[in-house]
């Protein structure tokens, strides 16, 4: 089993508020993995951490074998090329129309063509079902169309591994299941590695491998789905069954 | 109260030494070419063709009112013929770079920050990071040059507007002929002077861009955070104009 990235006894702190103390996790190349745990836990810090975006007060953080903490700033840049980012609320240029949005990455990181980024944006859009949306603003498309823009733009670099930050928040059923569906769709279309930091313990049965869940800054219970469900850890049968009474404070 | 002081020193030289580091930062990318040719004419649209109406009336009256001023009582002390090279004088020194770099900031230092910040908020620049671009050559260099170009232009053009509003009301109120008017204007003001007032214009013009950026950049929150940030850009970008026009008046015009 390959590890496709590695946190190493990180410490993160937000001014005085410890957010993560002594943590580490592997996470699974080729896998899904799902972070789980309460609101304002640090889970999506978890996803800045693997691409850089935030850097640890103490502990390492290896993605593909390089410690991203000592990176010189070109090479983390170099890295942050490989790794799609699928924001929360999609981070979708306001002042750019769709097309523009996701041929961006290619504009600005490869020497292809107009007619080229074109096909590949056309390409990407189709398969997260927004064909023929090039010439719309994001202001004009529904949450679920925008956070479908944003996985588009994520993949259409073909990174080695996509990081979602709760992709299906807010968001109804049935569209729900449609982006969780599309995450397990390009995770196999990538042949690559998708972290999904979520709330949504439905979509987290269907696409996760593996599930880590974070608690006071550290990971207490990992495995895979089954392994989690039938955990007898009470933090995490308490979060799974969303009861009051138990050992997490509310 | 040491405490107060203390943290106020640090918070002017954090804030000092941000904005620096931005401003090092885009000369950067200027050096090395990197520069988005598009971004920036959208940019020189929007900031500065955009903003002339407003350095066209500022810096119209400001030469009216001032010829106004002076013209009846040099014309009572037999000076009319210098009320033109006194209104030259002072819009190609003074009025033009100082009136187009303070409205300029009001609209376009608030615009830059509020759109920077809105998308801290938003997250489109930490997307942006993620995507492996660098906010700074993405965002502040456009906006940067933008407004290096622009706002001698614009000065230029309120040197232009100032002068002749000036020379009407001279004429209308003084009697004083567009012909003395014009030649005390071309005696008094030497051409190095215009040049010197431009150059006041591209340092506001950098100012202007950098403190509305760094405001935007550094949003904290969100909406209250936005309009926070717009304030202050247009404040710090004004005290600083007013700051840095006495150093460089002092500097270039001190001995004459």
């Amino acid at each position: 089993m390959a590890i496709w990235a590695r946190l190493d006894d990180v410490c993160v702190r937000y001014g005085p508020k410890i957010v993560m103390q002594n943590l580490s996790l592997d996470i699974v190349e080729g896998a899904i993995t799902c972070i789980i745990g309460l609101s304002g836990a640090g889970k999506s810090t978890i996803l800045r951490l693997l691409n850089g975006l935030k850097t640890p007060d103490s502990g390492h953080v290896l993605v593909s074998g390089r410690d991203i903490t000592t990176l010189r700033h070109l090479d983390l840049v170099e890295l942050r090329r490989s790794i799609g980012f699928a924001f929360q609320f999609s981070a979708l240029f306001d002042s750019l129309s769709i097309g523009e949005n996701i041929a961006l990455p290619l504009r600005e990181h490869t020497k292809l063509r107009d007619g080229e980024i074109r096909t590949q944006v056309a390409h990407a859009l189709e398969s997260v079902g927004l064909a023929h949306t090039e010439d719309r603003y994001p202001s004009e498309l529904s949450g679920g169309m925008v956070k479908r823009a944003g996985f588009a733009r994520a993949v259409i670099t073909n990174p080695e591994a996509v990081l979602y930050d709760e992709p299906t928040t807010g968001l109804d059923p049935i569209i729900t299941h449609v982006l969780t569906d599309l995450i397990i769709h390009l995770r196999a279309r990538l042949n690559g590695t998708a972290v999904v930091v979520s709330h949504d313990l439905e979509s987290i049965y269907l696409m996760a491998d593996y599930i880590a869940m974070l608690f006071e800054g550290a990971i207490v219970a990992y495995g895979t789905v089954d392994e989690i469900r039938r955990s007898p850890n009470p933090i995490v049968q308490q979060f799974l069954q969303g009861s009051e009474v138990g050992p997490i404070p509310i | 109260m040491l405490d107060d002081v203390g943290r106020g020193t640090v918070s002017v030289f954090t804030y000092a030494g941000g904005a620096a580091e931005l401003l090092a930062d885009s000369v950067r990318f200027i050096a090395a070419f990197r520069v988005r040719l598009r971004e920036t004419l959208d940019q020189a649209y929007l900031l500065g063709v955009q903003s002339w109406t407003i350095v066209l009336l500022t810096s119209l009256f400001t030469g009216m009112v001032f010829s106004l001023e002076s013209a009846v009582q040099a014309v009572q002390y037999g000076v009319g013929n210098l009320v033109g090279g006194a209104v030259a004088f002072s819009s190609a020194r003074e009025l033009g770079p100082m009136l187009s770099a303070v409205v300029v900031a009001g609209r376009t230092g608030a615009a830059i920050a509020a759109e920077l910040g809105s998308m801290v908020v938003t997250e489109q620049i930490e997307a942006l990071e993620a995507l492996g671009l660098s906010p700074v050559r993405m965002l502040v260099v456009p906006r940067l040059v933008a407004l290096v170009i622009m706002l001698p232009l614009l000065t230029i053009f309120a040197d232009i507007v100032s002068i002749v509003g000036g020379m009407w009301v001279a004429h209308l109120y003084a009697h004083i002929s567009y012909e003395s008017f014009i030649s005390s204007a071309r005696a008094v003001l030497p051409f190095g002077d215009v040049l010197k007032g431009l150059l006041k214009s591209v340092v506001f013009g950098v100012i202007i861009a950098i403190i509305g950026a760094y405001q935007g950049l550094t949003t904290r929150g969100g909406a209250a955070g936005v309009g926070k940030a717009t304030t202050g850009a247009v404040v710090t970008s004004i005290i600083l104009i007013f700051i840095f026009n006495f150093l460089l008046s002092y500097v270039l015009f001190g001995n004459s």
